[in-house]
């Protein structure tokens, strides 16, 4: 058993017996953003692992999430190395942290996810929105089905939610 | 004193092997031979530095991301009989690990002399930056957070890590380009560096962007060459040619929390160095400021910068005024990258920082000056354009090795006696 797809021209197979990412992405194909829980000390975590990386406990449970969360970072790709992503540059990478978990278990840890900025309709964002947005930019995950059963996330601005005055960017446009 | 940093206290075999000999080939970008030959030259050209015979070397240690020729094939090319050798998978932070290993089989009794060696055609066949450029196989699980997203070469694994740190800091793209503005100038006095030209900041920030933050300036030169360094006791070193450089101490790979996934741990702009440093620091029973020359790893001109913060030798978020004021040029308080290093002399994977400090440490760096009738340099210590890189009266450097933001590597070297 495998979740098959094809995503910019690439294929993408997700065997059962990586079952870890299997579950992440059946998730992500019903449009639900989950982390794995630890039934030992109850902290999520992200991407899939197979054990607590906290305190080692093998079990864990699927939770919801709101799939909300800021820049905590990011890099813009303006010379791509795969073929694929030539046409889409710049591209943002997007390190987005969650709200939840924030800061914990110690102070400057969080829930992180490693993504692109998209368009509301789960397109690569254009330049003109990469040139907007920046650090803080508040975010929200969005799913764009690859295959049967799969999508994969992507993080447009979230435009319900409050925005910093200007987001941090790099000093040179 | 503090007994952690007491160097008259032996241990953790402080001040008992050596780096005796080293070797590197050309620097090039297209060296029209296979790896095998350009790590058997590297290889043979470390033997005989040293002032050894190959039926001195037993042992053999290298490292490629299978991008390179294992050891039994170079040692049986140089007709050399091993009874110790391993060819381990990495890439930056594998040397000064690689050296540890050495001491280690060595004092197991498993061999006497071990050769390390990294042998790359890494500009005409396998080019680290363009990582990924050929992945068509399908995309599983986890490359959907990497391939899936366009996150595939260094510079895009450690861009994040990079812009957080101008972030929580402030540091600027004018301090950071410093990095390879002072590298550049140590080049233009090596004339083994393939990049000798002199470059200016404003030469930095007008290349073109690769990865913001990285320019093209700020990333390094991928060439194509073989380098090698030979590691023995130092009761043997002392029957070698040169003064011995003598391992004071070594951190090999050591990982921030999460290794691969560090960005989910603590603030993303520290780096494996902040972990490190503590090992580093007390084995060698000596500090940062007991340093006289550095070679933090310049993959790109921030990973300098980082590494340097955090093994302390500046504040934490302290980096950018430490890379731009002029304490890392020749002339400085404590040079870096003497050679050039990665962003100008050449992309090894680490060996050429460790082979320039050795040469530091033998007072005998091969830059232009005038070699007298004892067959050694006179060094004038002018630094001018073309002249000199002998730092005066080198006694102690320190090599800070990168693998990723994660994962680093670090050793401590002194002149020997
Ligand atoms: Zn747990």
């Amino acid at each position: 058993m495998a979740l098959e797809g094809e995503y910019l021209s690439m294929p993408v197979h997700i065997d059962a017996i990586d079952r870890e990412h299997f579950e992440f992405f059946s998730y992500c194909g019903r449009h639900e953003l989950r982390a794995q829980q630890c039934v030992s000390c109850h902290l999520k975590r992200f991407p899939p692992t197979t054990a607590c990386p906290f305190c080692s406990h093998p079990e864990s449970t699927w939770e919801r999430l709101s799939g909300c969360g800021a820049v905590y970072s990011y890099g813009e790709v303006h010379h791509a190395i795969q073929q694929i992503f030539r046409a889409h540059t710049p591209y943002m990478l997007l390190l987005v942290e969650l709200d939840e978990q924030r800061n914990e278990p110690e102070e400057f840890d969080g829930l992180r996810v490693q993504g692109n900025l998209a368009t509301a309709d789960a397109e690569l964002a254009p330049s003109d929105l990469v040139a907007q947005v920046g650090i803080g930019t508040r975010v929200k995950v969005l799913f764009k089905t690859i295959g049967t059963g799969l999508a994969i996330p992507l993080w447009a601005v979230d435009a319900e939610a409050e925005q910093p005055d200007k987001p941090w960017r790099y000093p040179i446009e | 004193m503090n007994q952690e940093l007491n160097a008259s206290s032996s241990k953790h075999l402080r001040g008992k092997y050596a780096i005796v000999g080293v070797g590197e080939t050309e620097y090039t970008r297209g060296s029209g031979c296979t790896t095998r030959t350009l790590g058997t030259r590297a290889v043979r050209a470390a033997i005989e530095d040293a002032g050894l015979t190959t039926s001195d070397v037993d042992g053999m240690l290298s490292y490629s991301y299978n991008d390179s020729t294992p050891s039994p094939i170079i040692a049986g090319d140089l007709g050399i009989r091993l009874d110790f050798h391993m060819d381990v998978y990495g890439g930056g932070s594998s040397i000064e690990a690689l050296v540890g290993i050495a001491m280690g089989v060595i004092e197991a009794g498993m061999c006497n002399t071990v050769v390390i060696y990294r042998a790359m055609n890494g500009f005409s066949q396998v080019r680290i930056g363009g990582t990924g450029r050929g992945g068509r196989s399908a995309l599983s699980g986890s490359s959907l957070f990497t391939r899936g997203i366009g996150l595939s070469s260094a510079g895009q694994m450690f861009c994040q890590s990079f812009m957080r740190h101008m972030y929580d800091y402030g540091t600027t793209p004018e301090q950071v380009a410093h990095v390879k503005v002072i590298h550049s100038e140590h080049a233009a006095n090596n004339p083994k560096a393939y990049y000798k030209q002199r470059t200016t900041v404003e030469d930095v920030l007008s290349s073109r962007m690769i990865v913001k933050p990285l320019h093209l300036l700020d990333c390094c030169v991928e060439t194509d060459n073989g380098t090698a360094i030979v590691v023995t006791r130092v009761d043997r070193a002392n029957d070698c040619r040169h003064t011995p450089a003598v391992i004071q101490s070594v951190v090999g790979r050591c990982i921030k929390p999460r290794g691969d996934m560090h960005y989910q741990s603590g603030p993303i702009s520290t780096v494996a160095g902040h972990y490190a440093k503590d090992i580093l620091w007390p084995n060698a029973g000596v500090g940062p400021k007991d340093i006289q020359v550095t070679g933090s790893y310049d993959a790109f001109t921030f990973t300098t910068l980082l590494q340097l913060e955090d093994y302390g030798f500046c504040k934490k978020g302290e980096g950018g005024d430490y890379v731009s004021s002029g304490v890392m040029r020749l002339g400085g308080e404590r040079p870096n990258n003497t050679s050039g290093g990665h962003l100008c002399e050449g992309y090894t994977h680490g060996v050429n920082m460790v082979i320039e400090n050795v040469r530091q440490l033998r007072h005998d760096v091969d830059d232009s000056c005038a070699v007298g009738p004892d067959g050694k340099r006179q060094h004038t210590f002018e630094y001018g354009e073309g002249g000199c890189r002998q730092v005066k009266d080198v006694e102690l450097t320190a090599n800070l090795g990168w693998g990723t933001p994660g994962i680093g590597s670090a050793m401590v070297m002194a002149r020997g006696g």
